[in-house]
C-alpha cells in the first residue's frame, strides 16, 4: 500500500515538473509550483517525515506561490518562448544526470534499516534523547539542542533574506509625492464573502500558530512552522483589507525590530551558558537540573525562531505588496491624466492586474 | 532487483535534472527561479528518502514503537527548506527591481540592453581621444 | 573567555548584525561595525597564537560531543584564513564610511553595514566549523548577504550581476548539499574528522566519488575557477567599491580554504590526488585560467573588471599549487592566499578612492592620473608590481615558492607557464601606467582621494612591501600549516 502511494506520488511529481517546464503561462506555472510543493509534502508524509511535511506545505504550497504571484503581478504573466542555450543545458543535464545515476549503483537499498546512515549517529538520538533532553519529538531535540547551532544559522539565513529584500525594495526618501496618490487607489477588496471569511479565519489561524509553536516538542511543529502560519494570518488581512490597515497593526519599523529581536533572543540564550562556564548553546546551564534546562532552552529558542520567521515573512510581504501598491498608484495617476472625466473607474486589485497580464 | 530498490533515487534524479534544465535553458527570470525551487525540492526528496526505514514510525517517541525513521535527514532538510525560501524571496525581489530598471524580465532583452549600453558608452569615450603629454 | 574563543570569533559579528538594526544613526552603526570587526581580529590573532602553540583546538557547541553535536575545529589552516579575513575586513571597514557616502543613498547605509556583518560572520563561520552541514548553512548566510550587497551598486547592471551570481551560486551550494547527502548516506556522519576516518574504507564506492565530484564542482563555482568564473567579473565591477574590495580580498580565499579542507582533510591526500587524476585537472584548469583570464583582462576598458579578471587568474595560481600537492606547493598556495588578499585589497581600495573622486573607473578616467592623484596612482602601481611578482613585493614570494615547487617535482612546463603568466600581467598593468603618466588628463580639476580612503589603501600596499621583505611570519605559519595538512591525514 505504501509502495503504491510512493510510486503514485513520485509519478505525479514528475508530471507536474515536466508541465511547469513546458508551460508558458507563468500564473499557471506558479500554481503548479504550489501543487509540486503540496505533493512533496505528501511524499514526505509517506516517508514518515512529519515535521518536514508540515514545513514544506507551509513554505512550498503557501509562502512560495504567494511571493511568485506578487512578483508576476509586477512583472508580467506570460513568458516568451525563447530557447536560450538549449543545447548547452541538455548536455550539462545529461552529464550531471549520468553522474548521479552512476552514483546510485553503490547506494544502500531504499528503506534498508542497516544502511550506514541509520547505524552510526542516529541511534544515539533515538535512544538517548528521552533521557538527555526529555521530549518526545526527536526531530525537535536534534534541531533545537544537539544541532542547535545549525538552527541558529538557519534563523540568521532568514533574517539575512529579509534584510536583503529590505535593501532592494525599501522606499527611498525620494518619493514624497506618492503619499497623496495612495488614497486614490482602492485597496480593500469589495468582495463581501472574502471580507467576512477572512475576519472569521484570522483569529483561529493565529491561535493555531501559537499552538504549533508550543506543541512542537510533542508533535510535529516548532518555531519555523508557527512563524510562517502566524505571518500568513497577517498577510491574509493585508490582502483583503489593504496594506495600510495591516501596517496600522504592525508597522514597518516594529516588524524590523522584531526580526532582529528574535535572532538576539536565540543568541543570548546561547550566551547565558557562558556564565556557568559551559559552552555556547549548552542549555543544561540554564537550570539546576540539566533536563529542565534543556526544556527551557528549547522553548526560548523556538520562540526566538518563531518571532524572527513571522516578522521576516510579514516584512517581505509588506515590501512586495508595497511595490504593487506603488505601481498601481502610478498607473492610476497616469490614467487620471490621460482619460477625460466621466470615464468608468477601474478596479486595481491584485487579481485584476494578474488577469490583465500587467507589464 | 535494482529497479525496485533504487526507483526512488532515479525518479528524484529525473526531477533534479528537470529543475536544472529549467534554470539554465529558460529565458524568463521568474521561470528560472521556479526551476531552482524544483531543483532544490528534489534534493530534499532525495535526503528524506535516505532517511526512510522500512516499517519505521515517524521520529516522535511513542509508546509501543521501537523502530523509527532516521531523524537526522529531517533536521537537515528543515534547515534546507528555510534556506530555499530565503533564496527564492531574495531572487524574486531582485526580479522586481530588474523589471523596474530594464523594463523586461526576459534574459535576451536584458543582455541586448546591456550590449547597447556598453557600445554607447565606449563610443562616448572614443569621441575624446587620449592626448599625449605635451 | 579564552576557552570560548572559537565560537566568539563567529558569534560576535553574527549577533552584532541584528543589533545594528536597533541603532539608527549611520555614523554610529559604522563605528559599531568597525569595533566588532576589530574585536574579531583580536580574537583571530589570539586563536592563531593558541593554535600555533598547542595544536588543533576543538570546541563542542551545545556541550554535545561530536559526532552527535556540532564541533568547531581550529587548526593552523583555519586560524590562518580567519586571521586574513578579519584583518582585511577591519582595514576595508575603515574606508567604508567615506566611500559609501557617494555610492549609497543615506537611508540604505544601516542596512549595508548589517549585511556586511552578516557576510563577514558567514565567511568566518565557514572557516571555523568542523561539521559539513554547518558549512552549507554558513555558506548560504555569506552568499545571500553577498547577493544583496552586490545589488546595492549604483548602476542597474549591479542588479543583473547579483541575479546571475544568485543563480550560479545557488546551483553551486545545492551541488555541495547533494555531495554532503551522498557522504552522509555512505558514512552516517556529518562531522569532518569522523568522515575523514570513514572514507578511506569506502574509496571504491561510486557514491563517494560522485560526492567528491559534486562538492568539488560546487566549491569551484564559489572559487571562480575557470570555466566556472562567469559570475565574477560582473559582480566585482558593478558592486559598491567597498564591497568589491572586501569580496576580492576574502570570499575567494574562503572558497579556497573549503577546497583545501575537503580535499586534504575530509577526503584525504590518497583519495583526492592519487585515486582521481585531480592533480592533472587542477594544474591544467589553473593554468588555463591564468592565461585566459589574463588575456581577457588586457582588453578590458573598465578597470574594476580588469582587476576582476586578474583575480580569476590569481585563483588559477593558487589552484596549481594544490594540484602539485607537495609541502612547498601547498605553502605557495597558502602564502598566495595572504598575498593576494593584500594585493587586491589594496588595489580595490585605491580604485575606491578613484571612484569617489571621479565617479567612474574606466581607462579614460586614468588619463593623467599620475599628476592629479599621485598617491592613489602610486598605490595602484605598487599593487600592480606585486601582482606581476616583482622582487621586494609579496607577489614575488608566492610565485617563487610556486615555481620552486614545480621545479622540485620536475614540472618544467608548469614553471615556464607560471612565468609567462606573469608577463601577461605586465601588459595590463602597463596600460594603466601609460594612461596615468604619459597621457594628459581630460580636465585638470581632480583632487587627490580623501585620506579616509587613501590611508587604509596605503596600509595594505605598504604591507605588500613589508611582507615582501620580512617574510618570516607568513612563511613560518604557512610552512607549519601545509605540513600539518599533508602529514596528518587522519586528524
Amino acid at each position: 500500500m505504501e509502495l503504491l502511494l510512493d510510486i503514485a506520488l513520485l509519478a505525479l511529481l514528475l508530471v507536474t515538473a515536466i508541465s511547469i517546464a513546458w508551460i508558458k503561462d507563468l500564473f499557471a506555472a506558479a500554481m503548479l509550483a504550489g501543487i509540486y510543493g503540496l505533493l512533496s509534502a505528501g511524499f514526505f508524509m509517506t516517508m514518515g517525515a512529519v515535521d518536514v511535511a508540515f514545513t514544506e506545505a507551509a513554505v512550498g504550497a503557501g509562502i512560495s506561490p504567494l511571493l511568485i504571484l506578487l512578483t508576476l503581478a509586477l512583472c508580467g504573466r506570460y513568458q516568451r518562448p525563447d530557447r536560450n542555450r538549449a543545447r548547452l543545458a541538455t548536455a550539462l543535464v545529461i552529464t550531471v544526470g549520468a553522474l548521479l545515476i552512476s552514483a546510485t549503483t553503490d547506494m544502500p537499498f531504499f528503506g534498508d534499516a542497516n544502511a550506514p546512515a541509520h547505524v552510526h549517529v542516529a541511534p544515539h538520538y533515538i535512544h538517548q534523547s528521552m533521557s538527555e533532553i526529555g521530549i518526545p519529538n526527536i526531530v525537535t531535540s536534534v534541531l533545537a539542542s544537539y544541532r542547535g547551532f545549525d538552527t541558529f544559522g538557519e534563523v540568521v539565513v532568514i533574517f539575512t533574506a529579509g534584510l536583503g529584500v529590505l535593501s532592494l525594495l525599501m522606499e527611498t526618501s525620494a518619493q514624497p509625492g506618492r503619499a497623496i496618490v495612495h488614497t486614490q487607489v482602492e485597496q480593500q477588496s469589495r468582495d463581501i464573502v472574502l471580507r467576512v471569511v477572512a475576519k472569521v479565519l484570522i483569529a483561529p489561524i493565529m491561535l493555531y500558530a501559537l499552538y504549533v509553536q508550543f506543541h512542537g516538542e510533542y508533535g510535529p511543529g516548532g518555531g519555523f512552522q508557527a512563524g510562517v502560519i502566524f505571518a500568513v494570518g497577517f498577510i491574509l488581512y493585508s490582502m483583503v483589507f489593504g496594506l495600510d490597515a495591516a501596517r496600522r497593526v504592525a508597522s514597518h519599523g516594529l516588524v524590523q525590530v522584531l526580526s532582529a529581536t528574535g535572532v538576539l533572543i536565540f543568541g543570548c540564550t546561547g550566551l547565558l551558558s557562558f556564565a556557568s562556564g559551559k559552552n555556547f548553546l549548552d542549555y543544561s546551564a540554564l537550570a539546576g537540573n540539566s533536563v529542565t534546562g534543556q526544556h527551557i532552552g528549547i522553548i526560548v529558542i523556538e520562540l526566538g525562531v518563531g518571532i524572527t520567521v513571522a516578522s521576516v515573512m510579514i516584512m517581505i510581504a509588506y515590501l512586495f505588496t508595497g511595490q504593487l501598491r506603488n505601481r498601481e498608484a502610478e498607473l492610476a495617476t497616469d490614467r487620471h491624466q490621460e482619460i477625460p472625466a466621466g470615464a468608468p473607474a477601474r478596479s486595481t486589485s491584485t487579481m485584476h492586474s494578474l488577469e490583465q497580464g500587467a507589464g | 532487483m535494482l529497479l525496485t530498490s533504487h526507483y526512488n533515487y532515479w525518479v528524484v534524479i529525473a526531477l533534479m535534472m528537470i529543475g536544472l534544465y529549467m534554470v539554465i535553458a529558460q529565458g524568463n527570470l521568474v521561470k528560472k527561479i521556479i526551476g531552482l525551487n524544483i531543483f532544490q525540492t528534489s534534493v530534499f526528496i532525495f535526503y528524506i528518502s535516505v532517511g526512510k526505514v522500512d516499517g519505521g514510525h515517524a521520529p516522535i517517541l511513542t509508546e509501543g514503537e521501537s523502530l523509527y525513521s532516521n531523524p537526522l535527514p529531517h533536521v537537515l532538510i528543515l534547515t534546507a527548506i528555510v534556506v530555499g525560501i530565503a533564496t527564492t524571496a531574495l531572487a524574486l525581489a531582485l526580479t522586481i527591481r530588474i523589471k523596474r530598471a530594464y523594463g523586461s524580465i526576459e534574459e535576451r532583452d536584458i543582455q541586448a540592453a546591456e550590449e547597447l549600453q556598453e557600445r554607447a558608452s565606449s563610443q562616448m569615450y572614443a569621441r575624446t581621444p587620449a592626448r599625449k603629454e605635451q | 573567555m579564552l576557552a570560548h574563543l572559537p565560537i566568539l570569533q563567529v558569534i560576535l559579528p553574527l549577533m552584532a548584525a541584528p543589533s545594528c538594526l536597533l541603532i539608527r544613526k549611520s555614523t554610529l552603526v559604522w563605528l559599531f561595525t568597525l569595533a566588532v570587526s576589530f574585536a574579531a581580529l583580536v580574537v583571530s590573532v589570539l586563536l592563531l597564537q593558541q593554535v600555533y602553540a598547542v595544536g588543533p583546538i576543538r570546541y563542542q557547541l551545545g556541550g554535545w560531543d561530536a559526532p552527535w553535536g556540532i564541533e568547531y575545529r581550529i587548526d593552523l589552516l583555519n586560524a590562518w584564513v580567519l586571521f586574513i579575513v578579519t584583518a582585511l575586513s577591519t582595514v576595508v571597514l575603515t574606508t567604508a564610511h567615506t566611500s559609501i557616502q557617494r555610492e549609497l543613498e543615506a537611508n540604505r547605509q544601516t542596512v549595508f553595514y548589517t549585511l556586511y556583518l552578516l557576510c563577514f560572520a558567514g565567511l568566518l563561520g565557514i572557516v571555523a566549523t568542523g561539521d559539513a552541514f554547518n558549512v552549507f548553512v554558513f555558506l548560504e548566510i555569506s552568499s545571500l548577504s553577498t547577493y544583496a550587497l552586490i545589488a546595492l551598486g549604483k548602476d542597474r547592471r549591479a542588479l543583473w550581476a547579483a541575479y546571475q551570481y544568485l543563480i550560479m551560486g545557488t546551483i553551486g551550494a545545492t551541488f555541495i548539499l547533494i555531495g554532503i547527502g551522498f557522504l552522509y548516506m555512505m558514512t552516517g556522519t556529518l562531522n569532518m574528522a569522523d568522515l575523514a576516518g570513514r572514507i578511506p574504507s569506502l574509496s571504491e564506492s561510486t557514491t563517494v566519488l560522485a560526492a567528491f565530484a559534486f562538492i568539488f564542482v560546487g566549491i569551484c563555482l564559489k572559487l571562480a575557477l575557470f570555466p566556472l568564473h562567469l559570475w565574477l567579473p560582473n559582480a566585482y565591477s558593478c558592486a559598491p567599491s567597498i564591497v568589491t574590495a572586501f569580496l576580492a580580498a576574502t570570499a575567494t580565499k574562503v572558497a579556497l580554504y573549503l577546497l583545501l579542507r575537503f580535499t586534504f582533510t575530509v577526503f584525504g591526500v590518497d583519495f583526492s590526488l592519487s585515486h582521481l587524476p585531480l592533480d592533472i585537472l587542477l594544474i591544467s584548469l589553473g593554468l588555463v585560467g591564468v592565461f585566459a583570464a589574463s588575456t581577457v583582462a588586457i582588453y578590458q576598458t573598465n578597470i574594476k573588471r580588469m582587476f576582476a579578471f586578474s583575480s580569476v587568474a590569481q585563483v588559477g595560481y593558487m589552484v596549481v599549487g594544490i594540484g602539485i600537492g607537495t609541502v612547498t606547493a601547498l605553502q605557495a598556495t597558502l602564502l598566495h592566499l595572504f598575498n593576494h588578499a593584500l594585493m587586491k585589497g589594496g588595489l580595490f581600495l585605491a580604485l575606491a578612492g578613484l571612484v569617489y573622486q571621479l565617479g567612474g573607473c574606466r581607462i579614460e578616467h586614468f588619463r593623467g592620473l599620475g599628476r592629479s592623484m599621485p598617491w592613489t596612482m602610486a598605490a595602484i602601481v605598487v599593487g600592480g608590481l606585486s601582482l606581476i611578482g616583482m622582487p621586494l613585493t609579496v607577489g614575488f614570494v608566492s610565485k617563487w615558492y610556486l615555481i620552486s615547487a614545480a621545479i622540485e617535482q620536475q614540472f618544467w612546463g608548469v614553471a615556464v607557464l607560471v612565468l609567462l603568466g606573469s608577463l601577461l600581467a605586465v601588459a595590463y598593468i602597463w596600460k594603466l601606467v601609460e594612461a596615468a603618466y604619459f597621457q594628459a588628463p581630460a580636465d585638470d580639476t581632480r583632487a587627490e582621494a580623501p585620506l579616509g580612503i587613501l590611508l587604509p589603501a596605503w596600509l595594505l600596499i605598504a604591507a605588500n612591501i613589508y611582507f615582501g621583505i620580512d617574510t618570516r611570519l607568513p612563511v613560518e605559519v604557512t610552512a607549519a600549516a601545509s605540513q600539518f595538512l599533508l602529514g596528518d591525514a587522519a586528524q
